[in-house]
C-alpha cells in the first residue's frame, strides 16, 4: 500500500520540532508499524536524509520502551496494544498518518520521536520497591497470598512504564503509572508494612516533577497497553490519605 | 587448526560436589564493611544479572556505578521472559531435590557443562524464590495461598515458578526495584543509555571502561576496581532472533580482544516455536510460549508442497512427525531436538505458510477434547498476540510456527567465581558461557542470570578485591584511559567516514543469513568452510560501502547499529569456526556428518569432553583455542534419548 505520513521531526530538546511530510509506497499488511518507519529510514537514508529517531526495543509489547501518537492516539487505533504490536493490516492504501512523540507532563521530546521519560525511574526510586535486604529472605511459603490476591496483585504490577497514560492525559498527569506501583505493593502482605509512606513518597515525586494532577478523566485506561485499571487510582488515594489522616 | 592444551584454573572447589560452595563461601576472602567503601565497581548491564549484581554490591557497601543502553533499567532484554524459573523447592512433592535437578540440566546440557556449577546453580535455586517473593514478584499461587508450579520441557517434575506469560518483567521489576532503591540510597549510580565501547586495562587488570552517552554522543570514562559484565545474549547476530533489537555482543567481544577468553560462542539455542518470519522487511521474530506445545499438536502435510488450506487436508494426510519419531516425549521433546525436526521437514518440503517456512501447530483435537474455554483460559492471551501479529484466529485455523534463534549457551569464559581470564573482570548472565551446556533446559537461564548475581558474584568478588583495597581511586586521566577513548573515538569517526552506499541493516541481515543457514540449526564442514570465506568478504565490504549519516557527537541510533554490527562481523567468524572444529553433535550443535542412522546427534565425549575456550591474537591474526577438560564425578554421563 502507498501511505502519507506526516512525522514529527525535532532536532534536539531545544529546538523547535515541525510536522515533515513524506510519501511511502510498497508498505506491506504484514510490517509492524515501527517495521514500516524501518523501512522509511532506509529509504531516507539511500537519499541522504538523516533517518527518523524513534524509541523501541524489544518490539514484543512488553518492554514499554515505544510508544507513538499515530492519528491523535497513543499508541494508535487499536486498544491494549503497544506501537511495535500494531501493525500495517490496520491502515488502507492511501491513508494520511500523523505520527508524533508522546508528550505531556515531564516527558521531553530529545529528538524526533524519541523522549525521556526518566521522571518514572525518579517516582519509582522516591519508594517504589519493598525495602527488603538481598541475599536472605525468609521461605516463600511462609506467608501464603490468596489467588484472587496474588492475581490482582499482578494487574497492577504489569504496567511496562510506556507512559501512554501520560501522554494521552489532558493534565499530563503521571496518576495511573504510579497509582499501578503503589498499589501492587499494598496489596501483598510483604508490601502493606510500608504502604503509608511509599504512597506519600511517590505522590510526593510525581507532584515534584512537572506532571499535573488526576482530574479522573479516565484517558489513560482507555489508551493503557496493559489495560491497568484506575480503580489503582482509588487506592493510590486511599493509601495516601490514609497516611495523612492516622500519620 | 592448532591443538593446544592449556591448564585453565576452573577454580572449583575442592570437596564433594554438594559441599563445594557451602566450603567456598566458609573459606574466600571477605572485605571488612569499613573498606567496601573504598573500592568502586562498575556494572555493565541491568537486566536480571546486571540490577541484582548491583543491588548486592550496594547492599554489602561498594560504590557502585552501573550501565545500560536503554532509557530506564527497566526495560532490558530479561524483561521479555515469558514461560518462568526453575526451582528445586519440591513444593509439588513430586521427587524433586537439588540433585535431580542438577542432573536434568546436565543431561539437557548434552554433557557439555562444569559440573561443580551446575550443581551450585540447582543449590541457589530454592533461595531465589525466596528473594523475589520477599520482593514482592506475583507468581501464580494455588486457591490455598501456597506458590503453584507447572511443568517444563525435558523434565519430570514440577519446579517451573511463574507469573502468567510475563516472569521475566515481574522478576526484572523485582531487582530493578532493588536497584532503584539503592540508587536513592546514594550507593549507585546509574547511567540510562549509556553503551559501553571499551574496556580499560591497567597492569594487567580490568579498572574501568569507555562509554557513549547515547543521547549526547558524548565520550565518557570511568574507572572502578573490578568490571562486571552482565550484557546479555548476542542471538541478534542472526538478525531475526527473538531478542530486542538492542541485543548487542559488542561488550564482551571487546573485551575479548583485551584478553578474555570467549567459550563455545557457537552454541545458540533455536526456539522451536517462534512466529515464522513473513517477508523480507521483518525486523525479528516473535516467541510464542512453549507452554503452547502442552496441548497443540504439531504437523506438516505428508504430501510435499501441499497448497491447501490446513483444515481442507484430512487427519491421513497429515505428519505428526513429533509424535511419529519421539513417542516417548512428542510435542515435548526438548528444543533442540524439536527445532531440527521441523528444519528437516521443511527443508524435505514439506514447509506451510508464504514463504514454505513454518510447521502447524494444532489446537483442533485440544479444542475437541476440552472444549474452547478451557483453551481460552490456558493460552487465550497467546492465541490473541498471534491474531494481533498474524491476523489469523488460531482457534479456527492452526498456527503457524518456526524455529528461530534465541539464546547464546556460548559467551565469555568464566571460572568457578565468574571470574574471566582477565583479573578483575567478571561476566554474570546470558554472556558468560554458563551452567548450560550445549543446550539449555527451559526456565534455567532466568534462574542463572539472577543465581549469578544475587548469590555467587557478591562472595566471589570480594576473594578479588580482598586485595585492592590499598589501591586507591582509579585515575581516569592515566594514559591508559586515553588510549582507550582515543580507540573508541576513532572507531567512531572511521564508521562515519566510510561514506559508502549500504545502511547498516543491509550488512546485519545478509550476516545474519550466512549464520542462520551455515552456523544455525544444523552445520556441515563444507557449509561452514564456506561461510568464514563469505563473512571474510561481507566483512570487507562493510568497511568500504558502509553508510552512516551524521555525526558521533549527537543522537545517532544508525551509528549505534553500526558499531554492534562491526562486531558481529568478527564474531561470526569465531562462530563458525568454533563448531568446524567441534567434530561431534551435541546439544545445539549438530554436524550432519555426526549423527546416528536414524538421524540422532552423535556426541564423541571421548575427543569433545571440553569446552573450547578462543584466545584473541590480534586483528587478522587466527585466533587459538585452547581446551578446558570436563570431568564427571558424580554425574552418569549417558546418551540422551526422547524416544523411549
Ligand atoms: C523472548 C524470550 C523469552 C524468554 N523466556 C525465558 C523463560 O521463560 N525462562 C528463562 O529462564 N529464560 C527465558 N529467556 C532467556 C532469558 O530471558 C535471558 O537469557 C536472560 O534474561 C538474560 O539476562 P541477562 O541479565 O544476562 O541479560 P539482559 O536481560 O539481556 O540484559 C542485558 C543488559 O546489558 C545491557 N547492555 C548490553 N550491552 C551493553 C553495552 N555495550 N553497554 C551498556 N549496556 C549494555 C542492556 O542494556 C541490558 O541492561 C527468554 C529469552 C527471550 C528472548
Ligand atoms: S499505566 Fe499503562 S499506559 Fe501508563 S505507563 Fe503503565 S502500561 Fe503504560
Ligand atoms: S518495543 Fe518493547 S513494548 Fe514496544
Amino acid at each position: 500500500m502507498k501511505l502519507k505520513l506526516k512525522v514529527w521531526r525535532q532536532l534536539n530538546a531545544e529546538a523547535k520540532g515541525q510536522i515533515v511530510d513524506y510519501e511511502l509506497e510498497g508498505v506491506e499488511a504484514d510490517m509492524s508499524f515501527l517495521e514500516m518507519l524501518d523501512y522509511l529510514n532506509e529509504k531516507l537514508i539511500l537519499t541522504n536524509e538523516i533517518p527518523i529517531e524513534f524509541d523501541h526495543d524489544c518490539r514484543e509489547g512488553i518492554c514499554g520502551t515505544c510508544g507513538l501518537f499515530i492519528n491523535g492516539r497513543a499508541h494508535g487505533p487499536l486498544e491494549g496494544t503497544t506501537t511495535c504490536q500494531l501493525h500495517m493490516r490496520s491502515f488502507n492504501d492511501g491513508d494520511t498518518i500523523f505520527i508524533e512523540p508522546f508528550k505531556g507532563g515531564a516527558f521531553n521530546v530529545t529528538r524526533d520521536l524519541r523522549v525521556d521519560r526518566s521522571a518514572f525511574d525518579r517516582i519509582i526510586t522516591a519508594g517504589g520497591y519493598i525495602s527488603t535486604p538481598v541475599g536472605d529472605a525468609p521461605e516463600a511459603n511462609a506467608i501464603p497470598i490468596t489467588y484472587d490476591m496474588a492475581e490482582s496483585a499482578f494487574d497492577s504490577a504489569a504496567c511496562i512504564g510506556c507512559g501512554a497514560c501520560v501522554a494521552t492525559c489532558k493534565n499530563g498527569s503521571a496518576a495511573l503509572f504510579t497509582a499501578a506501583k503503589v498499589a501492587h505493593l499494598a496489596k501483598l502482605p510483604q508490601g502493606k508494612v510500608e504502604s503509608k509512606q511509599r504512597a506519600v513518597k511517590m505522590v510526593s515525586q510525581m507532584d515534584a516533577e512537572d506532571f499535573g494532577h488526576c482530574t479522573n478523566t479516565g484517558a489513560c485506561e482507555i489508551e493503557c497497553p496493559q489495560e491497568i485499571s484506575i480503580a489503582n487510582i482509588a487506592r493510590m488515594n486511599w493509601e495516601f490519605n490514609k497516611a495523612k489522616l492516622l500519620g | 587448526m592448532p591443538d593446544i592444551h592449556t591448564k585453565l584454573d576452573a577454580k572449583i572447589p575442592e570437596g564433594p560436589l554438594s559441599e563445594k560452595w557451602s566450603l567456598y563461601k566458609a573459606t574466600c576472602r571477605l572485605v571488612s564493611f569499613n573498606n567496601k567503601k573504598k573500592l568502586d565497581i562498575i556494572v555493565v548491564g541491568t537486566g536480571l544479572a546486571g540490577s541484582s549484581a548491583a543491588a548486592s554490591f550496594a547492599e554489602a557497601g561498594y560504590n557502585v556505578k552501573a550501565f545500560c543502553f536503554q532509557d530506564s533499567a527497566r526495560r532490558a532484554h530479561s524483561v521479555a521472559a515469558q514461560g518462568g524459573v526453575n526451582s528445586a523447592k519440591n513444593y509439588q512433592n513430586d521427587g524433586d531435590n537439588i540433585y535431580r535437578m542438577f542432573y536434568d540440566t546436565l543431561k539437557g546440557g548434552d554433557f557439555r557443562a562444569r559440573e561443580a556449577n551446575v550443581y551450585r546453580l540447582a543449590e541457589c535455586s530454592t533461595n531465589l524464590i525466596d528473594q523475589a517473593v520477599a520482593q514482592g514478584v506475583p507468581f501464580a499461587r494455588e486457591y490455598g495461598g501456597y506458590l503453584s508450579n507447572r511443568s517444563f520441557g525435558g523434565v519430570q517434575v514440577r519446579r517451573t515458578f511463574y507469573a502468567r506469560g510475563q516472569t521475566g518483567q515481574q522478576l526484572l521489576l523485582g531487582s530493578y526495584s532493588a536497584l532503584m532503591r539503592q540508587v536513592d540510597l546514594g550507593k549507585i549510580k546509574l547511567f540510562t543509555r549509556h553503551e559501553m565501547l571499551e574496556l580499560v586495562m591497567v597492569d594487567g587488570k580490568a579498572r574501568g571502561v569507555i562509554v557513549r552517552n547515547l543521547d549526547t554522543g558524548q565520550i565518557e570514562r570511568h574507572g572502578a576496581h573490578a568490571v562486571v559484565l552482565a550484557t546479555g545474549g548476542f542471538g541478534k547476530i542472526f538478525y531475526l532472533s527473538t531478542l530486542a533489537m538492542g541485543c548487542n555482543g559488542s561488550a564482551i567481544w571487546r573485551a575479548h580482544k583485551k584478553g578474555a577468553y570467549m567459550a563455545s560462542p557457537s552454541w545458540t539455542q533455536i526456539h522451536p516455536t517462534s512466529l515464522p518470519q513473513s517477508g523480507e522487511h521483518q525486523s525479528k521474530l516473535t516467541l510464542m510460549s512453549e507452554s503452547l506445545r502442552n496441548d497443540g499438536r504439531i504437523w506438516v502435510p505428508k504430501k510435499k508442497s501441499d497448497e491447501r488450506r490446513p483444515n481442507d487436508i484430512p487427519e491421513s494426510e497429515r505428519d505428526y512427525y513429533l509424535e511419529r519419531r519421539y513417542p516417548a516425549f512428542g510435542n515435548l521433546a526438548p528444543r533442540d531436538i524439536s527445532s531440527r525436526a521441523a528444519k528437516e521437514r521443511i527443508d524435505a518440503g514439506h514447509g506451510v505458510g508464504a514463504m514454505k517456512n513454518a510447521v502447524y501447530l494444532d489446537f483442533k483435537h485440544a479444542i475437541e477434547e476440552y472444549g474452547e474455554e478451557t483453551i481460552k483460559a490456558r493460552y487465550g492471551n497467546l492465541f490473541r498476540m498471534y491474531e494481533k501479529i498474524t491476523g489469523v484466529n488460531a482457534y479456527k485455523e492452526p498456527m503457524k510456527i518456526s524455529p528461530a534463534a534465541h539464546f547464546s549457551m556460548g559467551g565469555l569464559w568464566v571460572d568457578y567465581e565468574l571470574g574471566t581470564t582477565i583479573p578483575g573482570l567478571y561476566a554474570l548472565g546470558e554472556c558468560n558461557f554458563g551452567d548450560h551446556g550445549a543446550n539449555r533446559l527451559g526456565a534455567n537461564s532466568l534462574l542463572q542470570a539472577c543465581v549469578d548475581g544475587y548469590f555467587i558474584i557478591p562472595y566471589t568478588i570480594g576473594n578479588y578485591l580482598a586485595d585492592e583495597i590499598e589501591a586507591g581511586e582509579v585515575n581516569v586521566n592515566s594514559p591508559e584511559f586515553e588510549k582507550a577513548e582515543k580507540r573508541v573515538v576513532d572507531m567512531l569517526d572511521k564508521l562515519i567516514a566510510i561514506k559508502g552506499s549500504k545502511p547498516t541493516d543491509y550488512f546485519h541481515k545478509k550476516l545474519g543469513r550466512i549464520i542462520w543457514d551455515y552456523c544455525g540449526v544444523t552445520r556441515t564442514e563444507e557449509g561452514l568452510t564456506k561461510a568464514i570465506e563469505m563473512i571474510k568478504e561481507l566483512r570487507k565490504e562493510f568497511w568500504v560501502d558502509l553508510k552512516v549519516l551524521g555525526t558521533a557527537g549527537e543522537v545517532n541510533s544508525e551509528l549505534e547499529k553500526a558499531g554492534r554490527v562491526a562486531d558481529y562481523l568478527e564474531l561470526g567468524e569465531l562462530m563458525c569456526k568454533d563448531a568446524l572444529t567441534r567434530n561431534e553433535s551435541c546439544g545445539a550443535h549438530f554436524r550432519e556428518e555426526f549423527q546416528t542412522e536414524d538421524g540422532e546427534a552423535l556426541r564423541d565425549d571421548e575427543h569433545y569432553r571440553f569446552i573450547s575456550c578462543w584466545e584473541h591474537k590480534g586483528e587478522g591474526v587466527e585466533a587459538v583455542l585452547h581446551k578446558e577438560a570436563l570431568e564427571f564425578k558424580e554425574a552418569k554421563v549417558i546418551a540422551r534419548n526422547y524416544k523411549k
